[in-house]
């Protein structure tokens, strides 16, 4: 690691606020920590005696249970509120939760919720370190940076790349952080998928809309699905799952366009049949468990360093 | 009360009557005196105006002063108060209060509670019972009870035949309507939808969504031959299609707000809940779009949409703060902004902000000719000053241009020759 560098982010509130060699240093970092994963005795004692909450206000199984792993692995306290316990259902609002939260001095406070944003707002009205584990449309940073991890893992390299993203652009955090991470790290981003689900102005966020699934495959190094919802908020997306996978769903016979060597990526859960096709999903191109495991290590690299670790 | 005044050494701006010049006005008994006329100058109170502006009092047509029903926002004294602050001699307030103005009752009581105020107060009726958009709304009693026009304002009228019944059967009473323009299923976003909305992954709102309304009331009003008023216009084709309308010689009528002009939804980064409102914030060439119709009478108002919000819905998720923010204080500023910059004429301001919201809501003032009620405003154009949290008049404190330093601001107000504001304590 170079010498010098000094972490310099008290919160992780996006992937747009990470420099290129934030990203870097946080990935190095994540790499360290890989191997306790790995070992029969899975626990550090790095963040002993620190209390770490998950502030769920949206269901996740995946995204919070890798966090606690992280969390446990590096022998941290942590605690679980998911939004069916949580003060939200009584009407208390997010500022004085955070309040009564932040009044018991937890270190670190994980937090999902369905409103763009709420995590900065968070972040204004806790003396905590705040993670963002995915707001509403917004970002999801630690799944971009575990998806950074995992290419860099298999490509040796984030730049020069050729990453295609396919499906809801519209509302996923995923394919946000993805676009911002890729492209800082001097990789380019297409993305396809149907015209309701695409939302204006990626261009200048730095990815460009392809008008079809052949064009957006075609010579990938990285084929990125995401998962499809068929309606939201009575807004007519799609008419059917069944249309969706026949036109839009990634198939092995369409992966032949890609590069040899492409990798398949997905952050889960895949509606499998759906936007991807099983034969493709366990392919050996997948490495879709690749991208759980390391995101456990990029969480514990993320606890490591909001605790001014860096 | 003192109501006779010599008011020296102002430049007097009075498009109505096409004056733009150094002068003394003097004012007895409530009423603008003709230049040549006998006055004893010895009963008169001197005002020195040297350096300032001497207008028509400023009429912004579109408030919301919140009572009856949520005075913990605002109410008609603490808004009529920042009006005075902000310049204006009259305001008119939407509707959308609780209950709904839809009635006499309501009419009567806001006029009741604006008796003494520091600025006149006109009440905008709803076209619908309850602004529930289905039956209109007592239009002839509404009149009688001193409304001045009538607006669904927030709740835009979706029933196209209900909107253009709206429009027959209001000029049968010199109503104005005022049209909220916005398809409720497209607007269902919380930003304008463009690149800054996709970065910050909310949800977005079209400007096809005001647009397509627009185009509605112009051709229910072609139609129909009957005039229609579109309230805060914000996007480029909204101002295409009004000068194409009124270029065919449709009674449209338009008015924008100061943030339209002033701010792009660059303002919403950081998730700025003040930079929140309906309709939004827009791009830069919506902004240009809005500052060339201004200039060359397209639009014909600037009103503030003042829309006062406790800390309880705004100190909040973006998502989930309400939209709308305050403006009496920082229009003029705002709007001599574009005089500075060569954009637009004291003259044309003037038209902007009392001569056209005169005209179209049919009330008194926007000019001062001789025997006209005196309503009139002073400004200092070059009055430099930081909007901070503590110089607001209004109870609430939802705006993006808090801690900014802004240039010019009223000095005095005056309704029928009695001082209303005075910056200076006199």
């Amino acid at each position: 690691m170079n010498t010098g560098y000094f972490f310099p982010h008290r919160h992780i509130l996006g992937i747009d606020h990470l420099s290129r060699e934030d990203i870097l240093y946080i990935l190095d970092t994540a790499e360290s920590f890989k191997e306790i994963s790995a070992r029969p005795i899975k626990k550090v004692p790095t963040l002993r005696g620190h209390t770490i909450i998950n502030l769920f206000f949206e269901p996740s199984t995946r995204t919070r249970l890798s966090f606690e792993v992280a969390a446990k692995r590096m022998s941290a306290d942590t605690f679980n509120i998911s939004a069916s316990t949580s003060s939200a259902t009584k009407g208390e609002t997010l500022i004085d939760t955070a309040r009564n939260i932040s009044a018991m001095h937890p270190d670190i406070i994980i937090i999902r919720h369905s409103f763009s944003g709420a995590p900065h707002m968070l972040a204004r009205y806790v003396d905590a370190a705040v993670i963002n584990a995915g707001d509403g449309a917004h970002e999801h940073p630690s799944q971009g940076l575990l998806d950074m991890m995992t290419v860099k893992e298999h490509k040796g390299r984030l730049h020069d790349l050729k990453v295609a993203i396919v499906g809801d652009i519209l509302h996923s955090r995923v394919a946000h952080s993805a676009i911002q991470g890729f492209t800082r790290m001097g990789s380019s981003v297409q993305v396809y998928g149907p015209s309701t689900l695409i939302p204006k102005g990626l261009e200048q966020l730095g990815a460009r809309v392809c008008t079809s699934l052949e064009e957006v495959v075609r010579d990938a190094d990285i084929v990125m699905t995401l998962r499809i919802q068929k309606e939201r908020q009575n807004d007519p997306l799609l008419p059917s799952f069944r249309e969706y996978s026949r036109q839009f769903g990634v198939t092995k016979q369409l992966m032949g366009l890609a590069k040899p060597d492409a990798l398949v990526m997905h952050p889960g859960p895949v509606n499998r049949g759906v936007e991807l096709m099983p034969e493709v999903a366990d392919s050996s191109q997948s490495v879709i468990l690749n991208q759980v495991t390391n995101g456990v290590a990029v969480r514990m690299a993320l606890l490591y360093l909001v605790m001014g670790n860096g | 009360m003192n109501r006779s005044w010599w008011i020296k050494n102002g430049r007097l701006i009075d498009p109505a009557n096409k004056v733009d010049d150094q002068g003394d006005l003097y004012i007895v008994d409530g009423r603008i005196c003709p230049p040549d006329s006998e006055v004893d100058r010895a009963q008169l109170e001197v005002i020195d105006a040297a350096g300032c502006l001497v207008t028509p009092g400023l009429i912004d047509m579109h408030v919301h002063l919140r009572e009856p029903g949520q005075e913990y926002k605002e109410d008609i004294v603490s808004g009529a108060r920042a009006a005075a602050s902000g310049g204006f001699t009259a305001v008119a307030c939407m509707p959308n209060t609780r209950p709904v103005n839809d009635s006499s009752a309501v009419c009567a009581m806001i006029r009741q509670q604006a008796r003494g105020a520091a600025a006149r107060v006109y009440p905008v009726a709803a076209i619908s019972k309850g602004s529930r958009g289905e039956e209109l709304a007592e239009f002839g009693e509404l009149r009688d009870a001193g409304a001045v026009a009538v607006s669904d304002d927030g709740l835009p009228v979706h029933d196209s035949q209900l909107m253009r019944r709206a429009m027959e059967y209001a000029s049968d009473f010199g109503l104005a309507v005022i049209a909220h323009c916005e398809d409720p299923a497209l607007a269902s976003g919380v930003m304008n939808e463009g690149e800054v909305a996709t970065r910050l992954g909310l949800k977005g709102i079209p400007t096809a969504a005001e647009s397509i309304m627009v185009y509605r009331e112009i051709a229910l009003a072609e139609f129909t031959g009957k005039r229609v008023h579109i309230a805060h216009v914000s996007t480029a084709m909204s101002v295409d299609l009004i000068r194409a309308a009124k270029a065919r010689g449709v009674a449209v009528s338009a008015e924008t707000a100061p943030h339209y002009f002033t701010l792009t939804d660059q303002a919403v980064d950081g998730y700025q809940t003040n930079a929140k409102m309906n309709p939004p914030l827009r791009s830069e060439a919506d902004r240009q779009a809005v500052i060339q119709g201004l200039q060359d009478g397209t639009l014909d108002a600037i009103a503030t949409d003042h829309a006062p919000h406790s800390s309880l819905e705004k100190e909040t998720e973006f998502d989930a703060a309400a939209f709308g923010i305050i403006g009496l204080e920082t229009a003029l500023p705002l709007s001599l902004e574009l005089v500075r910059q060569g954009v637009i004429s004291e003259s044309r301001l003037v038209e902007l902000l009392a001569v056209n919201p005169a005209r179209i809501l049919g009330v008194e003032g926007g000019s001062l000719s001789p025997g006209a009620v005196a309503d009139l405003t002073i400004i200092k154009p070059d009055d430099r000053f930081v909007y901070t949290a503590a110089a607001i008049v209004s109870k609430s404190h939802n705006t993006p241009f808090l801690d900014r330093t802004l240039e010019g601001r009223a000095q005095l107000t005056m309704v029928a020759g009695e001082l209303k504001f005075s910056r200076q304590a006199r």
